[in-house]
C-alpha cells in the first residue's frame, strides 16, 4: 500500500504491507530510538507522538499514519536536550532502553502540563516501566529541571 | 582508616553514555547490526518432559524466504553448561544447543533460519513434531531422588564436585556446621522453626536476549551480544559449537539491563549456529514471552530456618536447610544456593554459638534458573530476616534493639563467611542512621487510619558480597594518548550499572586528571584485558583494584619517559598534580609533552595492564525499613516510604550508588507484592508477559530514600566494596513484618499478594 | 501480531458492514488486544475516517462515538461533572496514557470484557449501544448479546440526576482489575455493577428496596451483604471465587458510603 506521512518533519511516500507495525516502520527508516519491550502494549518503549499524541508505535498500524505527521526522539533532540541533562545528573538514565519512550512521554506531559505535581507526573507516565532506576531519580531529574526553570 | 578529600571519588558525576541513551541513539546490538542478518527463531517444546519422536521440516522449508532448518539431528552432541562462570565451571555440562529430550515447557525443539520475521514465524507454526509424551516432575519439593529423572543421559558431567547427580536428580548438595547446633538449640529458651518460600522471579530487564553472529574480515565468527559476560560466553561458544576460542571474538555494545539474566548464555548459540552454517550473519531478538517463559530467572527456593535464642533476645544458634530448584538445567544452580546461607548467618555473628547450613539442588521440568541480583542472598535474607523478626515480637522486643543486640560489628571473625573478618562494617551505623531517618518510634507503632487502613512500619537488615574470594579476575589496560588524555579499556561489562564511568572515576583519582579525559573502551574479547565479567557485585571491587594498580604502572612508565625529556634518572621523577617533575627541582614536564615523546623515538610504552583477585569478598551491608498503609478488607498494600541506609564503603558515584540502591529497592517491591510466577498443571508459566507479570509501576513504590555509612575497607580500591545486588535484600523481609504488624499473620511466601493478606487476616480474626 | 492481506478505511458505514459480513475479515479499533492474536484475516476494515471519534453534548445526552479513545472520555470534562469523575476513576489506570490514546470505546464495549472498568461504569449510567442495523439498544443488554457482525456506530448516555462512585482493586495500579465496582443514583434509582468477577460486569439495581429510606451505614452494609451473595464469581489467577465475594460486599458497601455522602 502507499503511504504518505511527515516524519520527523518530512514528507515521504512509501510502499509498505498492510499488516506492518508503525514500530516495525519506523525501525525500517532508521528511527532507532523507537524500542519495543514487550509484545502485549504495557510497557511504552515503543511511544511516538502520532500528530500531537502519545502512543504505542507497536500497537499502531503503519496505513494509520497515512496523512498524519508522526514524530520520534530524533525529530525532539532539541526539545528533549532542555531537561535530559537533569535525569542524567541523576544517573537515572542506567541502561537507557527504556529512556526514549519516557522521554517521549515525558515531553508530551510537559507540553499538557508545564507544571505538574509530582502526582501528576507518577500518572502520566505510569504507562512507561522502567526495571533499573526504581523511578525516583527520573522523578527527581523531572522536579529539578521544572524548579530550575522557575527560578530562571 | 578514614577517607581522603578525593578529587573524582565520591563525586556524581554524569554517566560517559548519558547523553547518548537520553536521545535516543542507535548503541544497543538491535540498532547496530545489519538489517538483512538473518532472522532466527525457535520452535519450542509445549510438554514439559517429552522425547521429540518424529520432526519434519520439509513443508516448513517450502516457505519462501526461510533459509534453513536445524533440529536435534543437526547440532554437536557436546555437553556444555551456559552458565557465564570462571572454568572450570561449578554448574554441570547438562545442556545440547538441541536436545531431542525437551526438559521444559519452552525447551529448544529447532532453530529455524530466515531472510525475514515473517516467513520465519509461517516455518515455525508448519514445522511437524511427534513427541513421546512424559510424565514431568513439577514440584521440586518432590524432585530430589524421584523415579522421573530429569537428566537421565549417562554423558552429563559436573565440571567441578559440587554434591550432584543426575541419576538423583541432584544438581548439588553440601552440608556444613560450626559448633554443637542441637546442643545449643536444646539449651535455648525459645526456638523458631520457619520455612519460606521464593518464586522463580524474573530479571524482566527492559531489552530482552539478543545476539547478532557473522564472519569477520579473517573468517572468524564475529558475536556482538547482549550480555555481561564477553569472555565466558566465548568459552561456552567454543566448546558448544566444537570450534577453537581463538576463531571466535565476543563484544557488547550497550545493554538495556542485565540483572544478572545476561550472565548466562541465553540467546548466543543459536545464530552462532545458523552463521556457522549458512556462512551468513544472523539475528536472534527474543520476545518478551520468550525472556519470560525460557530465560534464566532466580532460583525458586524453601528455605527451613530454625532459630535458637534466649528470652532476652540473644540469638544463640541458626540452622538452615535451602532447598533450591534448578530447573530444567544446572545454570548457577551449585552456586547461588550458597548465598542463601553464607550471606545471611554471618549478619548474626555478634551473638551466634553455632550455625549449620545444609542445602540440595534439584532439577525439575520448569524453567532453568540462572543468576539473579542476589543470587540466593536474597532468598535467604528473606527467611533469616522474617524469622528475626517474629522473634523480636514474640518476645515483645523493638526489632531494631534485636538486631543491635545481635548484629556483627566491624573487627569481628565471622565463621559463618569463611572465617574472614569484617574489616569495613557500618551495619551498626546504618540501622541508627536508618532508625532516625526513617522516624521508628513514630512509625512502627500500628496506627488505625479509619475505614479498616490501618499505617505501620517493618525492617530488615542485608549483607552481600564484593567478588568471588579466590576466582574472579578483573583487569584494566591504561594508555597514555599523545594530547595527554587517557584511554582505558575494560572487560567488565556496564549493563547500565555505570561501570565505565565509576572506573573512569577511578582513574582519573590516580592520574589526578578529569574524568572526561578518560575513554572507556569495552569490552572486546580482541581487545579487553580478561575479566571475568560483571556479575557478583565484583566491578568496583575487583576490576576498580585492577585500575588502581594499571594506574600506578602507568605512571612509572611515564616517569621513565619523562626522565629521558628531563635527562635524569627515571627514579628522580614523580609524578604530581598532573604533570612530572625531577625531584628537588622546578622541573616539570607536561602529562601532554610525555604523550607526545611516546610517539617519537621511544622504546617505553605508555600503557599498562594489571589483574587483580582477591582473597576476600568484603560484604557490604544495608538496613532498610518501610511505612505501609494496608487495607485490611481488601488486602491492598500502598507502600508510603522505603528508606535504606547503605554501607558500601564508600560510593564512588554517589548518585549511580543512589539509583542503584533505588532500582534494586523497586524491584525487591516488585517481588514482594506484585510478581508472581505459577504454572498451569501441565508446567506452562501463566506469567508470561509484561501483561502477566507485574512489574511496579511509578505508582507502585512509594516514596524512596537512600542514604550512606562510609566504611574504608582496606582491600577494596579506595576503600569501596559493592552496591549492585545488595539493594535487592531488604524489601521482602521489611515488608513482610510491617503486613505481620498490620493484620498479625507471617506471610512466608512471595509474593504476598491482597487475596493472601485479606484471607489470611479472615482466617486469623475467626 | 495479527497478519491481513488488505486494508481497508471505510469510506462510509455501509461499506464497511458489508465487508464485516465476511469472517475472513475484521474490524480494528484501537489494535491493543486484537494484535495480541496470531489470527490471519484478509481484510481489516478501519473505520477511523467517518467522523466517530467525537463527544457530543446536547441537554438530553451524551452521544459518544465508536471511535473516541479511552483518553478523550477519562480527559472530558463535562462527562466527568457528571458522573462525578467516576468515569476518569475508572479509566485513570489503564496501562497507560500512551495506551489510552489509543484504546477505543467501541472496540473495547464490543470486546465485552470481564475485565472491562469501562463496561463497569458505563452500566450504571443509563448507557445505550448504538448499532448500525441493530438500532439502539441498553448497554446491559448488549452485554448480554451474542457476538455478531454489526458494527457500533456511538454510545449514548442520556442525562438524569446522576450521581456515581467507582472503585476497583488492583494488584498492581495498571494491572487488570481483581474486581470492579461502580455505584450510581440516576433520578433515584440506584444501580450497582460488578465485574471483573472475573467474568463480564453485570448490574444490579436495589430490588429489595433495602436503600430505599437512604443510605445509612447500616442500610449500605446490608445491601452489600445481600449483593456479595448474589453476584456470582470465579477463580483465576488474580484471585479466587472467595476472595472476589469479600471484594464485592466491600467495594460496594465502601461505594455506596461514599455515594450517600457519608464519608
Amino acid at each position: 500500500m502507499d503511504i504518505t506521512l511527515t516524519l520527523n518533519g518530512k514528507k515521504i511516500t512509501d510502499q509498505i504491507d498492510p499488516d506492518l507495525t508503525l514500530f516495525d516502520y519506523l525501525r525500517s527508516k532508521n528511527c532507532y530510538s523507537v524500542k519495543c519491550g514487550c509484545e502485549t502494549s504495557n510497557c511504552g518503549l515503543c511511544t511516538v507522538f502520532f500528530d500531537e499524541t502519545p502512543v504505542l508505535s507497536c500497537s499502531v498500524l503503519a496505513v494509520r499514519a497515512n496523512g498524519h505527521k508522526i514524530t520520534t526522539l530524533e525529530g525532539l533532540q532539541d526539545e528533549a536536550s532542555e531537561f535530559i541533562g537533569f535525569i542524567a545528573d541523576q544517573g537515572a538514565d542506567q541502561c537507557g532502553f527504556c529512556n526514549p519512550g519516557f522521554v517521549m512521554n515525558t515531553i508530551a506531559l510537559l507540553r499538557e502540563n508545564p507544571d505538574p505535581t509530582d502526582d501528576e507526573i507518577r500518572q502520566f507516565l505510569a504507562g512507561n516501566l522502567c526495571r533499573c532506576s526504581g523511578y525516583e531519580g527520573q522523578l527527581r531529574g523531572i522536579r529539578t529541571f521544572l524548579d530550575s526553570k522557575k527560578s530562571r | 582508616m578514614e577517607h581522603k578529600d578525593y578529587k573524582s571519588i565520591n563525586k556524581s558525576v554524569r554517566k560517559k553514555d548519558a547523553m547518548q541513551l537520553l536521545l535516543g541513539k542507535p548503541v544497543y546490538t538491535g540498532d547496530i547490526s545489519p538489517k538483512d542478518a538473518l532472522v532466527v527463531k525457535l520452535l519450542r517444546s509445549p510438554h514439559a518432559n517429552a522425547i521429540v519422536n518424529t520432526i519434519d521440516t520439509k513443508v516448513a522449508k517450502l516457505v519462501p524466504g526461510v533459509v534453513d532448518i536445524f533440529t536435534w539431528e543437526n547440532v554437536p552432541n557436546n555437553r556444555f553448561t551456559n552458565a557465564g562462570q570462571t572454568y572450570p565451571e561449578a554448574s554441570p555440562y547438562d545442556r545440547l544447543i538441541i536436545d531431542r529430550h525437551v526438559r521444559f515447557i519452552g525447551d529448544v525443539v529447532a532453530i529455524v533460519a530466515a531472510e525475514n520475521e515473517k516467513a520465519a514465524n509461517k516455518a515455525l507454526k508448519l514445522i511437524k513434531v511427534t513427541y513421546d509424551v512424559l510424565e514431568a516432575v513439577l514440584d521440586f519439593r518432590k524432585a530430589k531422588d524421584s523415579d522421573i529423572l530429569v537428566h537421565p543421559e549417562d554423558n552429563w558431567v559436573a565440571p567441578c564436585e559440587v554434591g550432584g547427580t543426575n541419576k538423583r536428580n541432584l544438581v548439588a548438595s553440601e552440608q556444613s556446621e560450626y559448633g554443637d547446633v542441637d546442643g545449643v538449640m536444646a539449651d535455648c529458651d525459645i526456638v523458631l522453626d520457619r520455612t519460606y518460600h521464593t518464586k522463580a522471579f524474573n530479571q524482566a530487564m527492559m531489552e530482552t536476549f539478543r545476539t547478532y553472529t557473522s564472519y569477520d574480515r579473517y573468517g572468524r565468527l564475529h558475536v556482538i551480544s547482549s550480555t555481561q559476560i564477553v569472555f565466558h560466553v566465548r568459552r561456552i561458544l567454543s566448546h558448544a559449537l566444537g570450534i577453537p576460542k581463538n576463531m571466535i571474538r565476543v563484544e557488547k555494545p550497550r545493554i538495556g539491563g542485565g540483572f544478572g539474566a545476561k550472565q548466562t548464555a541465553v540467546s548466543e548459540v543459536y545464530p552462532a549456529f545458523v552463521t556457522m552454517k549458512t556462512g551468513r550473519p544472523a539475528m536472534i531478538v527474543f520476545t518478551r514471552e520468550e525472556s519470560q517463559i525460557a530465560g534464566s530467572p532466580r532460583h525458586e527456593m524453601e528455605v527451613r530456618v530454625r532459630l535458637g535464642a534466649n528470652k532476652d533476645g540473644k540469638i544463640r544458634v541458626l540452622d538452615l536447610y535451602t532447598l533450591s530448584n534448578s530447573g530444567a538445567y544446572g545454570e548457577h544452580g551449585p552456586t547461588t544456593v550458597g548465598l542463601s546461607g553464607h550471606k545471611s548467618i554471618p549478619m548474626y555473628t555478634g551473638s551466634l554459638e553455632a550455625h549449620r547450613f545444609n542445602y540440595d539442588v534439584v532439577y525439575t521440568n520448569t524453567m532453568a534458573a540462572g543468576a539473579y541480583r542476589g543470587y540466593g542472598a536474597t532468598q535467604g535474607i528473606f527467611a533469616l530476616e522474617s524469622t528475626v523478626n517474629e522473634l523480636a515480637e514474640t518476645l515483645n522486643i523493638d526489632p531494631t534493639v534485636i538486631r543491635e543486640m545481635n548484629m556483627l560489628k566491624e573487627g569481628m571473625l565471622m565463621p559463618a563467611y569463611y572465617n574472614e573478618i569484617a574489616n569495613a562494617c557500618a551495619l551498626d551505623k546504618c540501622l541508627a542512621h536508618c532508625k532516625e531517618m526513617f522516624d521508628w518510634d513514630k512509625k512502627y507503632p500500628v496506627r488505625d487510619m479509619g475505614n479498616g487502613k490501618v499505617r505501620c512500619a517493618g525492617m530488615g537488615m542485608a549483607m552481600q558480597g564484593s567478588c568471588i574470594s579466590n576466582l574472579d579476575v578483573g583487569s584494566a589496560t591504561v594508555k597514555l594518548n599523545d594530547d595527554g588524555t587517557y584511554t582505558l579499556m575494560i572487560g567488565a561489562a556496564d549493563m547500565g550499572t555505570g561501570c565505565d564511568t565509576i572506573l573512569a572515576q577511578m582513574m582519573a583519582e590516580c592520574m589526578d586528571c578529569s574524568v572526561d579525559d578518560v575513554t572507556v573502551f569495552g569490552a572486546d574479547t580482541d581487545a579487553s584485558p580478561y575479566d571475568s565479567g560483571s556479575y557478583a557485585s565484583s566491578t568496583t571491587y575487583i576490576t576498580g583494584k585492577a585500575v588502581e594498580k594499571a594506574c600506578d604502572d602507568l605512571k612509572k612508565r611515564m616517569c621513565a619517559i619523562a626522565a629521558g625529556l628531563m635527562e635524569c634518572s627515571p627514579d628522580e621523577v614523580i609524578f604530581e598534580e598532573g604533570q612530572l617533575r625531577q625531584i628537588n627541582t622546578d622541573r616539570t614536564v607536561s602529562i601532554k609533552e610525555v604523550g607526545v615523546k611516546s610517539q617519537l623515538n621511544n622504546d617505553i610504552v605508555p600503557q599498562a595492564t594489571a589483574s587483580h583477585s582477591s582473597p576476600v569478598s568484603p560484604p557490604p551491608y544495608m538496613v532498610g525499613m518501610v511505612e505501609i498503609e494496608l487495607d485490611k478488607l481488601t488486602g491492598e498494600v500502598t507502600v508510603l516510604d522505603f528508606m535504606s541506609v547503605v554501607d558500601c564503603g564508600i560510593p564512588i558515584n554517589p548518585a549511580l550508588a543512589r539509583i542503584q540502591a533505588e532500582g534494586g529497592i523497586v524491584q525487591g517491591i516488585g517481588h514482594t507484592l506484585y510478581e508472581n510466577i505459577t504454572y498451569t498443571k501441565k508446567g506452562r508459566p501463566i506469567e508470561s508477559s509484561l501483561m502477566q507479570y507485574r512489574l511496579p509501576t511509578r505508582l507502585d513504590m512509594g516514596n524512596l530514600k537512600v542514604e550512606f555509612e562510609h566504611s574504608f575497607e582496606p582491600t577494596g580500591p579506595f576503600g569501596a566494596k559493592s552496591i549492585g545486588e545488595i539493594v535487592i535484600n531488604t524489601p521482602a523481609p521489611a515488608l513482610a513484618h510491617a503486613i505481620y504488624r498490620a493484620t498479625g499473620v507471617w506471610h512466608r511466601e512471595l509474593p504476598i499478594t491482597p487475596e493472601a493478606i485479606a484471607m489470611g487476616a479472615c482466617k486469623n480474626n475467626n | 501480531m495479527i497478519t491481513f492481506q488488505k486494508y481497508v478505511k471505510a469510506e462510509n458505514l455501509e461499506e464497511a458492514y458489508t465487508l464485516n459480513q465476511s469472517k475472513n475479515n475484521k474490524i480494528v479499533g484501537g489494535m491493543l488486544w486484537m494484535r495480541l492474536s496470531t489470527a490471519n484475516y484478509n481484510t481489516v476494515i478501519d473505520l477511523s475516517g467517518l467522523g466517530l471519534d467525537k463527544i457530543e453534548e446536547n441537554e438530553t445526552c451524551f452521544k459518544i462515538g465508536a471511535m473516541v479513545t479511552l483518553r478523550a472520555l477519562e480527559t472530558n470534562k463535562s462527562l466527568n461533572d457528571y458522573t462525578n469523575n467516576a468515569v476518569s476513576t475508572a479509566l485513570k489506570d489503564i496501562i497507560g496514557v500512551q495506551f489510552r490514546n489509543l484504546a477505543t470505546v467501541g472496540g473495547t464495549i464490543w470486546g465485552r470484557y470481564g475485565f472491562s472498568d469501562v463496561l463497569t461504569v458505563l452500566l450504571t449510567l443509563d448507557t445505550y449501544v448504538e448499532l448500525y442495523k441493530g438500532g439502539t439498544v441498553s448497554l446491559a443488554e448488549f452485554a448480554s448479546m451474542k457476538y455478531d457482525r454489526d458494527i457500533i456506530t456511538n454510545i449514548i448516555i442520556n442525562k438524569k440526576a446522576c450521581k456515581c462512585v467507582y472503585d476497583s482493586v488492583r494488584i498492581q495500579r495498571t494491572d487488570f482489575p481483581v474486581l470492579t465496582c461502580a455505584v450510581s443514583r440516576l433520578d433515584g434509582e440506584y444501580r450497582i455493577a460488578v465485574g471483573a468477577r472475573p467474568a463480564k460486569a453485570r448490574l444490579y439495581g436495589d430490588d429489595e428496596a433495602v436503600l430505599a429510606s437512604g443510605i445509612t451505614n447500616e442500610s449500605a452494609a446490608l445491601f452489600a451483604e445481600k449483593l456479595a451473595k448474589q453476584v456470582p464469581t470465579y477463580s483465576n489467577n488474580r484471585g479466587s471465587a472467595a476472595y472476589r465475594s469479600q471484594l464485592v460486599k466491600v467495594l460496594t458497601e465502601r461505594n455506596l458510603i461514599k455515594l450517600g455522602g457519608l464519608m
